[in-house]
Order: structure tokens, then sequence, then C-alpha cells
């Protein structure tokens, strides 16, 4: 008897038990189940939530396998002699052994607490509940382990997970009925609640928590990090392109992100309205701040200067700004669900997130609040769409009867 | 309860539990989100709660049969306000740096709901003696509230309970912080307090099934 069929008698032994939805999870995880529909016709699509799921991951994995390669990377050019500065996409000094085995047995904790954590809340609701486990999760617990830093305490994570599962999506009704994005809310509750192990320049490199104010001290300031006191940035356009920067786990290379980006508009998953939109929003933003500098509105004594005076297109490859724009703001269940909201909905997070980082230097990160801002005020954004559609068509049809 | 008849009695618990004016009602949500922060701000709150809605009931009470209805808003403003001056004087004059902590909130005891709504609802149509037990016990759930709340925030915000470190010293690494707990700050801001009590909320109501109010 194979494991399908093992599954299959348990499903049919629990059936109607408080423990069925559990089991029943497994089992539609691993395989197709039994039944068929017997009445009526469906219309058939091969695009059902698991898959649209399984895409997103699939876009996520080249950021998580970077997100290794570079935490190791990073933390071996400041302290092993051998890993010098990485030079082009194909450089050794990146793709090493060795910096993948300090990255990956760092990041392997951070998914498995996120997925181990995550998944025991969502069973424990459906069991309470009693219906099925749906697979909202899966997307949420590969995002949560890219958009945290490197050094996270892994008991912070458990606490964040918990609070935005439960917080954050089940008091809502559970998948697609939340108003917020789970991981943003995971993170931003990890942002708020433990500020010093989500920003300041001790988390983002692994190592730089223990060696702080010793001889041999690991410095791990983000390039907005940097920006924001007005310090120079001792990287160049391409590192920040790739992504052979500090940061959170998987946000770092812009160019695998647009992979991601490519691949998730190619199969039809993500909006590319939403990301393009967010784009142009970030980058009127920052034309505007350019624009208040060469002015001469403020000069470098200025606390601004250093973000305002980045140049506008920068803004894209540095921080999150990418990760947020691709994955996080085109989440169908909390973005604008009508095309003329989305870039509406789009435009104002780029706008709002290039605003925050500039104007407020203690929340580097815009993107994140930027995104759960518009996530609040997506039903509104295309409640006023419908409502324009509407009065539209009233009055093409008071034309005709006229 | 000898002292108190059944349905007196009911008038002292329902507030308590199930009609309790934080959890079921809703009101008075503004200062439970302020002050909570910590308990002692909390319990001082209660208290201070406690005194003007038991005392203003009472003197709303006498006077209801005096009061004309055109201008009881007025009348009952007037009290609320006397009894609240009463309250920070007292507060100013033996617990001074407390009074700095609760500052403006003390005074905005004034349109805290919970009391017009008490005085609205009950002490213009009933006895004082009833009115005053109305008044103690929307009081006292009121604090009940405030309390828990600022009992978690406390304790998970800032690792204290009255200002006791009870849970290790965060500077020198005693007690819990020397496994690598920290405090959280997010309980100390006031979206945490509205989330504390929404599952308050959360947890009476799925106790209850009968709270669950229909759509």
């Amino acid at each position: 008897m194979g494991l399908k069929q093992k599954l299959h008698t348990l499903k049919e032994k629990y059936r109607g038990k408080k423990m069925a939805p559990a089991f029943n999870a497994l089992h539609t995880f691993l395989y197709l189940p039994n039944e068929t529909t017997h009445s009526g016709s469906h219309v058939r699509a091969a695009d059902d939530l698991k898959r649209t799921m399984n895409t997103v991951i699939m876009a996520l994995i080249p950021c998580l396998i970077f997100g290794m390669f570079n935490a190791g990377y990073q933390t071996n050019l400041q302290t092993d002699p051998e890993i010098t500065q990485a030079m082009g996409l194909f450089s050794g000094e990146f793709w090493n052994w060795s910096n993948f085995v300090i990255g990956f047995w760092k990041v392997l904790p951070l998914v498995i607490v996120s997925y181990g954590v995550g998944l025991a809340v969502e069973f424990l609701f459906a069991v309470i509940k009693g219906h099925e486990v749906e697979e909202g999760y899966l997307v949420t617990g590969m995002l949560v382990p890219l958009i945290v830093p490197i050094d996270i305490p892994l008991w912070m994570l458990v606490v964040a997970v918990i609070f935005g599962v439960v917080i954050g999506k089940e008091v809502f009704g559970g998948t697609g009925m939340n108003i917020l994005n789970p991981a943003l809310t995971i993170r931003a509750f990890l942002f708020f609640a433990y500020p010093t192990w989500m920003s300041g320049d001790k988390v983002w490199v692994h190592g730089a928590v223990e060696t702080a104010g010793k001889p041999d001290a690991i410095s791990g300031e983000t390039i907005l990090g940097s920006l924001a006191q007005n310090n120079e940035i001792g990287y160049s356009v391409m590192d920040m392109f790739l992504g052979f920067i500090p940061g959170s786990v998987g946000e770092t290379s812009t160019l695998l992100i647009l992979l991601g980006a490519l691949f998730l508009i190619y199969t039809k998953i993500g909006s590319w309205r939403i990301m393009l939109s967010t784009v142009l929003g970030a980058l009127a933003m920052g034309l505007i701040f350019n624009g208040v500098v060469s002015a001469g509105w403020i000069d470098s004594s200025s606390k601004f200067f250093g973000l305002m005076n980045t140049e506008f297109w920068h803004h894209l490859i540095i921080g999150g700004f990418a990760f947020g724009a691709v994955y996080m703001a085109t989440d169908p269940v909390t973005a604008s669900q009508t095309n003329k909201g989305k870039w509406i909905y789009g435009f104002l997070i780029g706008f709002i997130s290039i605003l925050i980082r500039v104007f407020n230097p203690a929340y580097p990160e815009g993107v994140m609040l930027a995104i759960l801002l518009m996530n609040v005020f997506a039903p509104t954004i295309d409640h006023y769409v419908v409502q324009g559609n509407v009065k539209k068509r009233m009055k093409r049809i008071k034309v005709k009867t006229a | 309860m000898g002292l108190l008849s059944k349905k007196d009695s009911k008038l002292i618990m329902d507030p308590l539990a199930d009609n309790n004016p934080i959890t079921i009602q809703v009101l008075g949500i503004c200062s439970a989100l302020a002050i909570t922060a910590q308990l002692k701000p909390s319990i001082v709150m209660a208290v201070s709660v406690l005194f003007v809605m038991g005392v203003g009931n009472v003197v709303i009470s006498l006077m209801r049969n005096i009061i004309p209805s055109k201008i009881r808003i007025i009348v009952q403003l007037i009290v609320v306000a006397t009894l609240v001056i009463i309250v920070d004087q007292v507060l100013k004059a033996f617990a001074y740096s407390l009074s700095k902590e609760l500052s403006v909130f003390i005074g905005l005891i004034i349109t805290n709901c919970i009391i017009m709504g008490r005085f609205e609802a009950f002490a213009l149509g009933n006895k004082p003696w009833r009115s005053f037990l109305d008044g103690i016990g929307n009081a006292a759930g009121y604090g009940v509230i405030l309390i828990i709340v600022g009992f978690f925030r406390e304790l998970l915000g800032s690792g204290t309970l009255f200002g006791f470190p009870v849970l290790g010293n965060p500077v020198t690494k005693t007690g819990l912080y020397a496994i690598g707990y920290e405090n959280n700050g997010f309980m100390v801001l006031p979206p945490m307090a509205l989330i504390v009590v929404g599952i308050i909320i959360w947890v009476q109501r799925s106790k209850n099934k009968e709270l669950i109010e229909e759509n």
C-alpha cells in the first residue's frame, strides 16, 4: 500500500473528526485528492491557489540561494583574508563554497522556523474552526526569511510569525480575507518590537553583533543606513544591482528580483501594472527630491541631504524596494483588484516608499510601511474606481435613451 | 450576599463580564489605550474613574427630579467636571509624579463616554443606591480591563510590574535577559494596546458565544 493510499484511508478514517483538516492538508499537498466533482458543470482552470503559490515560491528560490551566498560573503569579506571584494557577476570570490556553508547554516533555521511555526498556527486554526488548511502560508513562509536580518534571534521570529499569522490573517478569516500582507505584518511587528535587531549597523552582517566593540569588529551598515547619516557609500552601482551588499537575506540582488519579476509576469501570477507603477512612483519621488537638491533649496548640512541627493534611479536598487515592489506589493489578496486601481495603488506605494525613506531616517526601509499603508487603502481605491465606472456607464445609458 | 438583593448584585456583576463597558459596549477606549503602558497609572486611572462614577451617579440620581431635561447634559458635565477636578487636585497633592505621568488623561475623564452614558442611561431614572451600585459596577468593569491590559503591556513591554523588574535586568543581563530575552518595544506603543484589548474581546466572545453580534 503506497503512501497515497495510506493517506487516503487515514482521511476516510478521520472523516468528520476534529483532526480531519490536518490529514486532508497533507493529503492534498502531496497528491491530487481521489474525489471528483459529480454534479453540475464547473469551469476548470489549471491555476489553482496551490499552483499560484508554487509559482511565486519558484520565483523566490534564486533570491534565497543568492541570500545564502551573500550572507557568507559579507561575513567572510571582513573576517577571512582569502575572500576579497567580488568583481562581476560570476566572481569566484562570491560563489564560494565557504560562503555558502556559512550562509546555509544561518538561513536554513530561519526558513525552518518560519514554515514550522506558521504552518503549526495554520493547522491549529484549521482544526479549531473545522475548515480545510489553506495554502496561504506557503508563500508567506518563504517571504519571511528573505526579509529579516540574518542574525535575528530565532525566538523573536517565532513570536513575530505567531503574531503575524494570528493577528494579520486568522482573525480576519484566514487566507484571502486578510487586509494586510502577512509577511510584512510579521516584519513590521519585528521592526517595532525589537528595533535594535531590525535596524542600525549591527544586524545586517552575520557576526556583527557578537564582535561589536572588539578590535576585529565587523561593520554592517546598509547603504540606506549610511546615506541617512550623510556618509559616503563604498559600493559601486554594479554591486548594488547584483546584490553584493549588506541587507535583509533575500532583498539585495536586484538582478535576481528582476528575473523573478519577469517570471511572475510571464506566468501571469504577478501584476505587471503594480510592479511598473510602483517603479514609476519611486522614480517620480526620486526626481522631485533630486530637483529639490539641484534647485539649491537644501545643502549638504541638511540631514536629508544624503538620501535626497541619491540619484533617483539608485533608489530602485538599494534597500528592499525592488523586493517589495515585485513580491509584496503584488500580493493578489491585499492589492487593488481593478486595473485602474492597480496603477494608483502601485504608484502611491513607490511614491510613499521614497518619501518615508528620505524624511524618516529612523525608518530607513519605507517600502514596508508604504505597502502596509496602501494595503489599508486598496479597498477604498477599488471602491472609487468601480463607482467611477458605474457613473460613466450610467451617463452612456442616459445619452442613449435621451 | 445579604447586603445586596439578586437584582442589585447583578448591577455590579454584569458590567464586570457580560456587559463590560470596554469589551462589549466598546466605550472609553481612548484612555484605555493611552495610559495602560504601565500598571500603576492603569490602577490609578481605574480608582479615579471608580470614584467619579460612584459619586457622580449618586449625585445625579439625587437631583434627577429637579434637573430640567433640556439642560441635563450641562448639569451632568458640571457634576463630572467637579469630581474630576477633585481627583486631579488630590493626585497633584499626594502623588505628583503619577499625576504628571497621567497628565491630561485625568482631565479627560470628563469626556469618558462610560460616565456620561451611565448618567444618562441609569442615574437619571433610578434611585441613589441602585445608581451607586451601577456606577461602581461599570467603573470596576472598566478598571478590570485597564488593569489586565496594563499588566501585560508593562510585563512584556518593560519587563517590570509597578516599576519593579520582575524578569531580570536588561542592562546587566540577569534573569530572563541572560538567555537572550528582550523587551517587546511594540507593547509600549498604543497600537499594541488596541490589539491587546482586541484579544481580550476575542477570548471573551469565544468563551460566551451569546455575546457575538449578528451582522
